[in-house]
């Protein structure tokens, strides 16, 4: 029954990862790239490290623990480096498929004050 | 006294869990060894954290990490689906969202949650941090994205952090 | 039954790393190179989880939560330099 569990979980994890970067390697421009390794990719990995934690911990040998570390670490760094990705695309003026932000310009983070 | 000795007792507590979580035992003594770095390191590194975290109301941030994490999940098949499916569906757009978040924190949790939900990344913080520009994968509405980012994520935030006094 | 799930996993997470590695060759610009660079140390995590879960050796984790935190600070390092044309401000 627990191995069933384990089983699924690592398919899945395995499925997320792969549709994560099948995303990074099919979509047009560099904005809609960042969607898939962000989102599906730290959920992949999420799921396989939830099934090394109950593999581990069901071996008889106490509760194993640390792959949350692993597992709250990148959903911590997974979206600020998406962020600053996107920060730095936009500095580059990477091409974009949807119209750029009207205010890209001043994304190089110099101080700008002023109404919206 | 006790701000300087004790200058960040949340973070006290997460370095402390993090040793017993990265040593994988919980014992008396790597509770103390992870207590004492608790302490040893906010004290030592008191310069580059300049301000005491302010959670008005620590339960809503349980159910509100819930929640992200529920949405985490929907996202992710949603994303998937747009993958797999066709790329001809996804109509790209960027989205300025205004915001009435304030504290760095509650910005930067709002951030890393539009980060992870629904076919969205948060791409720019204007420097006077009034505007967070969104990149959404499949838009058809901005305005109905703009509502759904404040009432679902944004006023909770404002209820956790920034509560009126 | 788990070996069957594994064989399918490593599968999948090789052909994972195979179209990460093509859009780091293929490009085109710097921030998509970044972008996959940070993918492939995603990528590398969830194998050696794999590997670990295969081997029934907790050690990789210890590789795997090195890996994610260098991965980020790399990630960081180059998207700074590419903003402000230096790393150490």
């Amino acid at each position: 029954m627990l191995e069933i569990a384990i089983s699924v979980l690592i398919v899945i994890g395995a499925a997320f990862t792969f549709i994560g970067s099948l995303g990074l390697a099919r979509f047009g421009d560099f904005y809609t790239r960042l969607h898939g390794p962000t989102k599906a990719t730290t959920l992949g990995v999420g799921a396989l490290l939830i099934a090394s934690v109950i593999h581990f911990s069901t071996r008889g040998e106490g509760v194993s623990l640390h792959e949350v570390l692993v597992t709250v670490f990148l959903f911590i760094t997974a979206p600020v480096s998406a962020h600053l990705l996107a920060k730095t695309a936009l500095h580059l003026r990477v091409g974009s498929l949807a119209p750029p932000p009207p205010r890209a310009e001043a994304a190089s983070g110099a101080q700008t004050d002023g109404a919206d | 006294m006790l701000r300087r000795l004790l200058p960040h007792p949340l973070l006290t507590v997460a370095l402390a869990l993090t040793w017993l979580l990265l040593v994988n035992s919980v014992t008396t003594g790597q509770a103390l060894v992870g207590l004492l770095l608790g302490w040893a390191i906010p004290v030592f590194t008191r310069r580059f954290w300049p301000d005491r975290v302010r959670i008005a109301r620590p339960w809503w941030l349980v159910f509100f990490l819930i929640k992200v994490l529920w949405d985490i999940l929907v996202a992710n098949v949603a994303v998937a689906a747009l993958i797999l499916g066709g790329r001809r569906f996804a109509r790209p757009a960027f989205v300025p969202v205004p915001l009435e978040l304030r504290t760095e924190l509650a910005i930067s949790i709002l951030a890393n949650t539009i980060s992870l939900t629904p076919g969205t990344v948060s791409a720019w913080l204007s420097p006077d941090r009034k505007t967070l520009m969104v990149h959404g994968l499949r838009v058809s509405d901005p305005e109905a994205l703009v509502q759904e980012i404040k009432t679902r994520y944004e006023r909770p935030l404002i209820y956790i952090f920034e509560p009126p006094c | 039954m788990l070996s069957t799930a594994l064989i399918i996993a490593f599968t999948l997470v090789c052909a994972a790393l195979a179209m990460s590695l093509w859009r780091l060759l293929a490009g085109p610009d710097h921030p998509d190179r970044i972008l996959a660079l940070d993918t492939l140390y995603v990528n590398t995590i969830a194998l050696l989880v794999l590997l670990g879960i295969l081997l029934g050796s907790a050690l990789y984790f210890e590789a795997a939560l090195l890996i994610a935190m260098m991965g980020f600070v790399g990630t960081v390092a180059l998207c700074k330099y590419l903003l402000r044309g230096d790393i150490i401000e």
